[in-house]
């Protein structure tokens, strides 16, 4: 059961085989051992798991069916949980419980899932190794002296060690499937707009987009199902008529036109990613696929112009945490602006400052044309890039990351070395395209490597039917990571 | 706006290649309300020009005559803006709100006086 897919558990369960009781206990037996060592989750609520459970089990008992009523989940620490602490790996929200539900976390109740706890994450999403977080770093189960990567890096883990099926998280630059890629896993960052934004805590309003996490493709098509959809508090929520993202799952690779970018295979990579990133592709050749070279000149220029426009937007997404209506507040101070500075001080953790300090510097009089402006304008040249290669493929193919998941400490002192891991991840997010990643073999050390796919806009159906194809001819996604053994 | 120095004369090579002061900082920190002691200022001086320095690969590009990108799907879509019909909509939930207030009183949220 616990390598089971959610189709093969949904089964299970309408089957009678199990309940979502001994599903739910099932997989909190494995949380109270693995977490010690992972540190995958901030909170875990057992009692509310089993009465979701109970709930769950009810509903089907009165009738009701669905593929994901009584499947146990986790969620990141930035979804708020009504009545739930809601942290985002914060000091600052170390004492918040949220007074509502997100709309994912409402959706996603509503189809009968589980709550089983809320997972560890770089403070704030931002970081690329979940050792941002205050609540200490989360260990990779493939090598726990190594980072999960991040920020959803305690979905991931919690995930790829089978303490929950399946998991949300979040997607600013790279925050789900670079994760996914360090943990040997599957994910998915969709198309910008497609899930609600309203309750999950603001990072970069114009980059941000929620998504799922879990062993495999098909489970993440049945998981957008219920994730995705018009919110009217989301400003940005897409006004689209329902799709069913398993509907592409049997279809066929004949003809499929895959790309591949030129600079996504350059010097940087490092040998065994590239090597099993093209053996992925090759695959794809043998059933029918034919590839194209093509040019995403603009690739190094997505991290300069998202270290401007991500802090930017996060200087003034962040202005909200001032100690007055939710959150730490100082317990010292000398007047209202002393208690703003110092609240902020001790509730942000370092990077968190740097982001903010970096924001606020680029907004500010006489250096927004040259910085926030220019960066804008180079957005819009990064997603012409993608405009003219989606001209001439479906997908395009690559690695998610440049190497496979790093030890604790290696990228720490630097940030620009730990801001070059997300190379490839990027840009997706500053077009709005979709973009997953899924688990395609190992290094010479056992480390899990990605292939990323990036879609053209909406194209999630298609993306996850070549994934899903991928997964039936190999068994790659169901491998266990031998620090938590099955 | 406050300027946090002299704004520069013009063009993006007035800008770039900068590296911040310790006064800078300090500058930018008051602004971003976010107290850094002396001991700090130093360290995050160097973070901050590590990143300003990364920063500074856009200097070459240009980009005259480039629409900015200000939503993730311009490019693509077009986009208006969502309005509703001006109607109260929320409900009344001041008192779950302010359950998690550090200090609310009556209603009210608690500061330091800041009116003599």
């Amino acid at each position: 059961m616990l390598n089971a897919t959610l189709a093969e558990l949904g089964s299970a369960l309408a089957a009678g085989k199990i309940s979502s009781h001994e599903l739910t206990r099932l997989f909190l037996g494995r949380i109270a051992g693995l977490n010690e060592k992972l540190n995958a989750f901030i909170t875990v609520d057992e009692e509310r798991a089993l009465t979701d459970a109970r709930a769950a089990d009810e509903r089907r008992a009165k009738g009701e069916a669905g593929p994901l009523l009584g499947i146990p989940l986790a969620h990141k620490d930035i979804f708020c949980t009504k009545g739930m602490l809601t942290t985002c790996g914060s000091r600052m929200l170390s004492n918040f419980v949220s007074p509502y539900d997100a709309h994912v976390i409402e959706r996603l109740a509503a189809a009968g899932t589980v709550l089983l706890g809320k997972t560890n994450m770089d403070e704030f999403a931002m970081g690329s190794s979940n050792e941002t977080s205050y609540y200490g770093p989360v260990r990779n189960p493939w090598d726990s002296a190594r980072v999960p990567g991040g920020s959803s890096g305690g979905s991931a883990a919690a995930v790829a060690a089978r303490m929950s099926p399946a998991a949300t998280g979040t997607d600013t630059g790279g925050s789900i499937r670079q994760p996914a890629a360090l943990t040997g896993i599957s994910g998915l960052k969709p198309t910008y707009g497609l899930v609600s934004r309203y309750g999950m805590i603001a990072f970069a309003s114009s980059l941000d987009q929620g998504g799922p996490l879990a062993k495999s493709a098909a489970d993440l098509a049945l998981l957008l199902n219920a994730m995705s959809g018009f919110d009217a508090r989301d400003s940005t929520s897409l006004e689209r008529p329902a799709e069913d993202y398993t509907r592409e799952l049997a279809m066929p690779l004949a003809g499929l036109r895959i790309g591949l970018p030129r600079e996504y295979f350059a010097e940087g990579v490092e040998p065994a990613v590239r090597e099993r990133v093209r053996e992925a592709v090759r695959w794809f050749e043998s059933q029918g696929a034919t590839t194209v070279e093509v040019a995403l000149p603009n690739t190094k220029l997505s991290i300069p112009v998202y270290y401007v426009l991500a802090p930017a937007e996060a200087s003034s997404n962040l202005s909200r945490f001032d100690g007055v209506r939710y959150g730490h507040r100082a317990k010292e101070y000398a007047d209202l602006k002393d208690m703003y500075c110092r609240s902020r001080a001790e509730g942000f953790g370092a990077e968190v400052k740097r982001r903010i300090l970096i924001g606020t510097y680029v907004l500010s009089h006489g250096y927004y044309d040259a910085y926030y402006l220019q960066a804008q304008k180079l957005r819009r040249l990064i997603a012409k890039d993608f405009e003219e290669a989606f001209a001439r493929c479906d997908l395009v193919m690559g690695p998610t990351t440049p190497d496979t998941a790093f030890a604790i400490g290696a990228k720490s002192a630097d940030p620009v070395q730990m801001y070059l891991n997300d190379i490839f991840t990027i840009a997706a997010n500053l077009a709005g395209l979709p973009g997953m990643s899924i688990p395609c073999g190992f290094d010479a050390a056992g480390l899990p490597v990605g292939l990323q796919i990036i879609g053209n806009y909406f194209a999630e159906a298609r993306m996850l039917g070549a994934a899903h194809r991928y997964q039936q001819a190999t068994d790659w996604h169901l491998r266990a990571p031998k620090e938590a053994p099955l | 706006m406050i300027p946090l120095t002299r704004p520069p004369a013009s063009g993006l090579q007035a800008v770039f290649g900068m590296s911040l002061s310790l006064e800078q900082v300090q500058r930018i920190a008051i602004l971003a309300r976010i107290a850094v002691s002396a001991d700090e200022a130093r360290g995050v001086m160097q973070q901050l020009n590590r990143v300003l320095e990364l920063i500074d690969q856009m200097q070459a590009q240009d980009t005259r005559g480039i629409e900015p990108m200000a939503h993730a799907l311009d490019a693509q879509l077009t986009v208006s803006q969502r309005l509703r019909e001006d109607n109260v909509t929320e409900p009344d939930r001041r008192a779950e709100f302010q359950a998690v207030a550090p200090a609310a009183e009556q209603g009210l949220y608690l500061v330091p006086k800041v009116i003599e």
